[in-house]
């Protein structure tokens, strides 16, 4: 009896000696010798995987930082400038500066803009909406409102206001990862700068169709008169099918298109009311 | 009696226009023409504003092999050729003629004989059907020129003949058969010609037992023809499952119906091929049902390619004012208009009006893994994963569950009790399924 369960375990030490050898040799044979910077680089990163630097995950995007040794073009937009500088610190490497970005909502349909003609009942999804028709206010360029960037937005910074049926970008939570973008059926949403103070500019309207088509469906279409392509002092704005477009490079923020659009699909974000609409004001009360 | 096996629904006919004859409407003053109401790249205009045109003459030429030409449906003068909202409200590119009375192209034969007998080669005949912009008359309008070039390799054994109107409300081909069955019946011995078939089943549901009945004995005067009997179940008038339901065969996944030697045509189609190689008649006309519950008048029209949905549904006595949705086609693969201005097009098989009530959607609750949808679902498929898939956007996975398989007949969403949009969710799969592989393969 005593002799059977010593073979059993005199066996079961030899067999496990042989795997323990096997597996010593193989793990040698084939050894991955990884650069410990990788690792260094993934903790200091966030960690989110949005896929906003445009690799499929911050791992990716550390070992293409540590392959290349420069971080020439690399950007981490949830980290900003805080995490790049870190990551520059641990690698000996110079951050390159970059301008703050944000998403963007290039679309000013409201209800009240763009009344509802249509209902929509079907499932609340922009693609499908798309598909189908040209969406509850009939302008085939605008704001279809169920909210495909709010499903995809990882950080909470879009969500869609009761009110106006229109996204509202967080401005402190949005980190300009450019999900919503791509989620837009419409290419409506645009990564630009978050602007000194949060000042921004833009044009806020992406329909093509001429002026007076455009505005049957909403009252702040931008109906391509190019006012504020004459305007501009910086040449940040062209015309183009119709449309208006500013390049947030170029634009100095000096609010001119503003007062000179005839329809106010030029929108001004953050900015203390102007001297001249207090004047107004004033007046007015006076 | 025969039918397909798998899934399937039977929602209520409310076939309400059924003992309405063909009524035709009054030409309207200004035709709207869409370059593109085919499957296939949109046609491209051949006229010009301020151009005289006739009835029945080619206005915008199809453009590649999928395409189908575009004849005028009245005649008059070209007023633009410019982009007009269609039904979805996205902007389509269209040709715009005020018409000046009804002057047809000289050649096309307008005298009402039946004319039995056609000389033409089978290649000629295919090419007759180009030239006269034929298309799938059953609503999915692909080319019929296309579906009756057999790819190399492939031989045809049987032409099927879709009589089976399973959509609720839809009358028009039911009424066609019962008035033009002659035609139909030389429209399917011309198709089975272009074809090389000697052999055509003509499948009808046993819901329209006058229709059976006319068209059995009629068959008996053509050579190679045999009209069935089907028991009544949506969606037997698809393609596959009529093919399933007539000679048991089934499509694989991914094929067109050519792969099992069969080639599906609309009675619609018959008629309209019928007209063409023997009349030398372009389609610019079709028969549409305007039903619906609350319609004064429900009916079956004969209408020009390019009247509005409006002027229709004043001659069907008005739209009754607690409407709630319009719907173009049939109850169950219709869609809703946003414009009723629109204007028909050669795909137009029905206009269906739904009172408020009736139209309004169920609530959605949460799925409770009933399996309803999976009984129903005519392809195999499984409409609440692929729904889920999509809505999760796991293209990958759908794709892997077939996702393209599905056909949009709707039951799933149809019978689902928690009212959950799941067609929906699927289109968009589809959609974007599709795009990727296109990707892939460039």
């Amino acid at each position: 009896m005593n002799s059977i369960i010593l073979y059993a375990v005199l066996a079961m030490c030899a067999i496990g000696i042989v795997a323990a050898i096997i597996l010593y040799i193989v793990a040698q044979k084939f050894k991955v010798i990884e650069d410990p910077r990788i690792d260094e680089v993934v903790e200091i990163l966030p960690g989110a995987h949005c896929g906003g630097c445009g690799f499929p995950g911050c791992r990716s995007l550390a070992e293409t930082i540590v392959k290349r040794g420069s971080l020439e073009n690399l950007n981490c937009p949830v980290g900003g400038k805080k995490v790049m500088g870190e990551i520059a610190a641990v690698l000996g490497l110079v951050a390159e500066e970059k301008e703050p970005m944000i998403a963007v909502v290039r679309c000013s349909g409201s209800k009240s803009n763009a009344p509802v003609k249509v209902q929509y009942e079907g499932a609340s999804s922009c693609s499908f909406l798309n598909q189908l028709n040209a969406g509850e206010s009939g302008c085939p360029f605008g704001c279809l409102g169920q909210g495909d960037c709010v499903t995809v937005c990882k950080f909470d910074a879009i969500s869609i206001d009761p009110v106006s049926g229109l996204p509202v970008v967080d401005n402190d939570k949005c980190v300009a990862c450019g999900a919503c973008v791509k989620a837009c059926p419409r290419q409506i949403i645009e990564i630009r700068y978050k602007g000194k103070k949060d000042r921004r500019i833009y044009v806020s309207c992406v329909n093509k169709e001429k002026g007076a088509i455009a505005r049957k469906n909403c009252s702040v279409a931008c109906i391509g008169c190019g006012k504020c392509v004459k305007v501009c002092p910086s040449e940040a704005i062209t015309l183009e099918n119709n449309l208006a477009y500013i390049d947030f490079e170029k634009c100095k923020l000096c609010r001119k298109c503003v007062k000179e659009c005839p329809t106010g699909a030029i929108t001004e974000l953050n900015f203390p009311v102007s001297k001249e609409m207090t004047k107004v004001t004033s007046e007015i009360e006076a | 009696m025969k039918t397909f096996k798998l899934g399937g629904i039977h929602p209520e006919e409310n076939k309400i226009s059924a003992q309405q004859p063909i009524e035709i409407v009054p030409i309207p003053q200004t035709v709207y023409i869409p370059v593109s109401q085919h499957l296939g790249a949109p046609a491209k205009p051949i006229v010009e504003k301020g151009d005289l045109v006739k009835t029945g003459q080619l206005i915008a030429k199809g453009d590649g092999f999928i395409s189908a030409n575009v004849h005028s449906s009245v005649s008059g003068k070209v007023v633009k050729v410019d982009e007009v909202v269609d039904y979805s409200g996205y902007r389509r590119q269209s040709i715009i003629i005020e018409s000046d009375g009804d002057e047809w192209v000289e050649t096309i034969d307008r005298t009402p004989d039946l004319k039995r007998e056609c000389a033409l080669e089978p290649k000629a005949i295919v090419d007759k059907i180009n030239e006269m912009g034929i298309v799938g008359m059953g609503g999915a309008t692909f080319p019929s020129h296309v579906k009756l070039s057999v790819p190399q390799g492939k031989k045809a054994e049987y032409l099927i003949i879709n009589g089976v109107e399973c959509e609720p409300y839809l009358t028009s081909d039911y009424r066609l058969m019962l008035e033009r069955g002659r035609e139909i019946m030389v429209g399917i011995t011309i198709l089975m010609k272009g074809l090389k078939v000697d052999k055509a089943m003509v499948g009808i549901e046993n819901n329209k037992p006058d229709a059976v009945r006319l068209m059995k004995d009629l068959s008996s005067e053509f050579k190679g023809i045999t009209v069935h009997a089907l028991r009544v179940k949506y969606p037997q008038g698809a393609e596959k499952q009529l093919i399933k339901a007539l000679v048991n065969r089934e499509v694989p996944s991914g094929k067109l119906p050519i792969e099992v030697g069969c080639v599906v045509q609309n009675v619609g189609t018959a008629f309209a091929v019928y007209e063409a190689v023997q009349k030398n008649k372009p389609l610019f006309e079709r028969i549409v049902t305007v039903s619906g519950k609350t319609v004064k008048k429900p009916s079956n029209l004969l209408a020009r390619v390019g009247t509005s949905i409006n002027d229709l549904i004043v001659v069907a006595g008005g739209l009754p004012e607690d409407t709630g949705k319009v719907i173009s086609g049939g109850p169950m693969m219709g869609r809703a208009l946003s414009n009723t201005g629109a204007p028909i097009t050669k795909g137009t098989s029905g206009i269906l009006v739904m009172s408020e009530k009736e139209s309004k959607r169920k609530k959605t609750m949460n799925c409770i893994r009933c399996g309803r949808c999976l009984n129903v679902c005519a392809m195999g498929l499984e409409p609440f994963l692929l729904a889920n898939l999509s809505e999760n956007q796991s293209w990958e996975e759908a794709e892997a569950e077939h996702i393209l398989d599905c056909m949009e007949c709707g039951s799933c969403q149809y019978t689902c009790p928690s009212g959950r949009p799941l067609l929906d969710y699927i289109r968009v799969g589809k959609n974007k399924v599709a795009q990727i592989i296109r990707t892939r393969k460039n």
